[in-house]
């Protein structure tokens, strides 16, 4: 790999220039600016391919490669050097950002053509990719943590894109603050692993890779002891809890749809929401020396994809649904990375075919919209299959991919996942792996449920005032191939453990345990469970669907209100916060201005008084000066005769 | 004669000099009060030169003398100034300094 790493900065750089073409272009790039930024995505995915099957080609201990590209700074002894690394799992990484990124650059350049704004748009999303590629290729914490703060501007720009409504951009500056939250967990953990490491760079931590050791527990990392290890790993949690959105970081990601649907399927499913998992794997040494961290992270991943499948069962906005399902399949990815090096393979497989799947999911919802005059509410929806048979299918794949139907993709990477949590002592198993198995139920039953809600049943929407149609073909083709990523993906990389064998350079070689119940049957229960989950879905939403929400349970009106997210937040955050500020507020301006303010007032007042001393009439200076003369000179003498006094 | 007789004279020079400088209006007047008061120094310096018989003091006196030179030049070119804009040599009324 070290013949070909030399054009890895590539990837990155071909984004970054589109989007500086794109932004400092100006209004001249408006009718066909967008290409340039399709262009700049697609020259990245292309390198990609060939880096990827150069990689494929080399020997799996030569598959680590860091590339050093120049010293970011360098103070006394320490220096900081920017520089990439390329492994399996970045290139995995790299490919699921570059291809779906293209495919969502190609149906953007459709979605947004009647937006006034399509050059800022493309732009942006250059910007998110570049930013993206930076985080997974990153070879150290500080690169890493560039592209996380990139990715968290891309996605608030973004999420505000329509900034003149007033939610989005309330909805953008939330995810951005909720964000910094966990950002200050990635400072953290960066403050302490070089404090007891001296080194932030994943060469020194976890060892090159290079040495066909993969990465090596006798790196940096063994340094740390116990209680560090486990304060890194939480403060790592923290990070991830942030960006992907996981409990108790949760509640920006429902507003995030606010943003244009292509960034939905883009960054707040497929890519930038799963860089947490990707910190948590790619942090894996750190977590396997901290047991209670990788427990909290289980259980953090067991919480949030509860969590999110009840939200997800209540939610009448169609991406909003797709968004709480999101975070409950993230719950899973970080469930399976908390497991260990049993997982990681499993979290970034579940991963790889949930970008697919559910960029898939999202692109439909995007393309619903675009026939259904930007309408959300699923109640508005019913019998569009007929009206948009393609986009109908494509969603089809997605939706069996996402409740695990064999052979489809998310039954390879979800199924392991429970498995995975169904191994171990005591009460774990059951408590992970069962909360795993009751999320695939609810899953199935919300997925279903939206699927009936908006292509089957009766249509509740009139013809002359809605005039639901196909979207057109760049908006479709991308769907199609998202489509047949959903249905064949999982099983591919899954026949014969290619994928776990491939990220072994990445994450290491992790043994085969069994789980405390035998795998055919914990199999065979998943499939029952989700299939129960859909029939129910399908059953209860096939026939009248209110135009308005009943009121429904206790439970569902919680589940409507995000489980009280936002207002657990502002009784616990937000109100004690402004509490405080109004409390601080008062003392600044009881206290401390108006202390000042009276110093200030009689010194003033002082030297008014002072002031009138300066008569202007140079004979009072004069007489002044003589008196100060006269006085000296007593003092003088007084001084001399004491001293001749004392002196004699 | 007593040579501290010299010390008296310059301190009664000098009494004159600063009595003239603070009671006098007209700034022409006040000015010959500050050269006296100069001069009155001057004599000063030169007496105790010769009471300790050294020559520090006398060159003291020819400084004295340049310098107070100088400032004749300078002072009476602003009085003169400030007489032609405001038509009157009292130093009473060139008060726009106070406070």
């Amino acid at each position: 790999m070290n013949d070909v790493i030399g054009y890895a900065p590539w990837l990155v750089g071909f984004p970054l220039i589109g989007a500086a073409i794109l932004l400092l272009g100006g209004r001249a790039l408006d009718k066909w600016g967008h290409w340039i930024g399709v262009l700049a995505s697609s020259a990245s995915a292309v390198l990609g391919i060939w880096l990827l099957f150069r990689m494929i080609g080399a020997e799996p201990v030569e598959r680590v490669a860091d590339h050093h590209l120049s010293t970011w700074l360098s103070a006394g002894g320490l220096d900081v050097d920017l520089g990439l690394r390329l492994d399996p799992l970045s290139m995995t990484f790299v490919m699921l950002v570059t291809f779906v990124g293209t495919l969502i650059h190609f149906y953007s350049v459709e979605y947004m053509a009647h937006d006034a704004h399509r050059r800022r748009f493309f732009a942006y999303l250059n910007l998110f990719i570049a930013a993206m590629l930076v985080l997974v290729l990153a070879d150290s914490y500080l690169v890493l943590f560039v592209g996380w703060e990139g990715v968290g501007l891309a996605s608030y720009l973004l999420i505000g894109f329509w900034d003149h409504k007033r939610p989005n951009a309330v909805a953008a500056k939330k995810a951005f603050v909720m964000n910094r939250v966990g950002d200050m967990g990635l400072i953290v953990a960066m403050a302490l692993l070089f404090a007891h490491t001296g080194a932030l760079d994943f060469g020194t931590l976890f060892g090159s890779g290079a040495a066909g050791e993969g990465i090596a527990a006798a790196a940096g990392v063994s340094a740390l002891d116990q209680g560090t290890a486990t304060a890194v790993g939480l403060a790592l949690l923290l990070a991830a809890c942030g960006k992907s959105a996981q409990f108790p970081l949760q509640a920006w990601l429902g507003d995030a749809m606010a943003g244009p649907t292509p960034v939905s399927a883009l960054i707040h499913a497929a890519t930038m929401v799963t860089a947490g998992v990707y910190l948590l794997v790619r942090s894996g040494p750190i977590l396997d020396a901290a047991p209670t961290a990788q427990l909290v992270v289980v259980i953090v991943g067991a919480v949030t994809l509860i969590f999110g499948a009840i939200v997800g069962c209540a939610k009448d906005d169609i991406k909003k649904a797709l968004a709480a399902s999101t975070m409950s399949q993230i719950g899973y990815m970080m469930l399976a990375a908390g497991l260990g090096p049993v997982g990681y393979a499993f979290a970034i497989f579940h991963l790889l075919t949930h970008g697919f799947f559910k960029a898939g999911l999202f692109l439909g919802a995007g393309s619903v919209m675009h026939g259904m005059k930007d309408e959300v509410d699923m109640r508005g929806f019913g019998a569009l299959s007929r009206v948009m048979p393609l986009t109908a299918w494509s969603m089809i794949f997605g939706w069996l991919a996402i409740l695990g139907i064999p052979p489809f993709s998310g039954f390879w990477s979800k199924d392991k996942i429970i498995e995975a949590a169904f191994v171990g002592e005591g009460w774990q198993p059951w408590v992970f792996g069962g909360a795993a198995l009751i999320g695939a139920g609810v899953t199935a039953f919300y997925m279903t449920r939206l699927m009936t809600m908006t292509f089957w049943g009766r249509p509740r929407w009139t013809e002359p005032e809605y005039h639901p149609h196909e979207s057109p073909a760049l908006m479709v083709w991308p769907q199609v191939i998202l489509a047949v990523g959903s249905i064949a993906l999982g099983g591919v990389l899954a026949f014969g453990d290619i994928f776990s064998t491939w990220l072994e350079p990445s994450v290491g070689h992790a043994e085969h345990h069994e789980p405390v119940l035998a795998v055919p049957v914990l199999m065979g229960a998943t499939i029952a469970v989700v299939v129960l989950g859909a029939l129910v879905g399908y059953l209860m939403y096939r026939r009248d669907v209110p135009a308005e929400a009943p009121r429904g349970s206790f439970l569902t009106r919680a589940a409507r209100r995000d489980l009280y997210q936002d207002a657990v937040n502002e009784g616990l955050v937000m109100k004690p916060g402004q509490g405080v500020t109004a409390v601080l507020v008062t003392a600044d301006e009881g206290v401390v201005a108006r202390g000042w303010g009276a110093l200030a007032a009689g010194v003033a007042g002082f030297g008014a008084w002072l002031r009138r001393a300066q008569t202007g009439y140079v004979r009072a200076y004069a007489a002044s000066m003589a008196a100060g003369v006269l006085i000296i000179g007593v003092v003088v003498v007084l001084v001399a005769t004491v001293g001749q006094t004392a002196g004699a | 004669m007593d040579i501290t007789n010299y010390v008296v004279l310059a301190c009664i020079l000098f009494a004159i000099g600063a009595t003239t400088v603070l009671l006098r209006r007209n700034a022409i007047v006040v000015f010959m009060g500050v050269e006296l008061m100069l001069n009155a120094t001057n004599l000063a310096f030169v007496t105790f030169a010769r009471i300790h018989g050294d020559l520090t003091g006398q060159v003291l006196a020819f400084f004295v003398m340049v310098v107070a030179a100088a400032e004749v030049v300078v002072g009476l070119a602003i009085i003169v100034t400030i007489f032609r804009t405001r038509r009157s040599a009292s130093v009473d009324d060139v008060n726009l300094l106070h406070g």
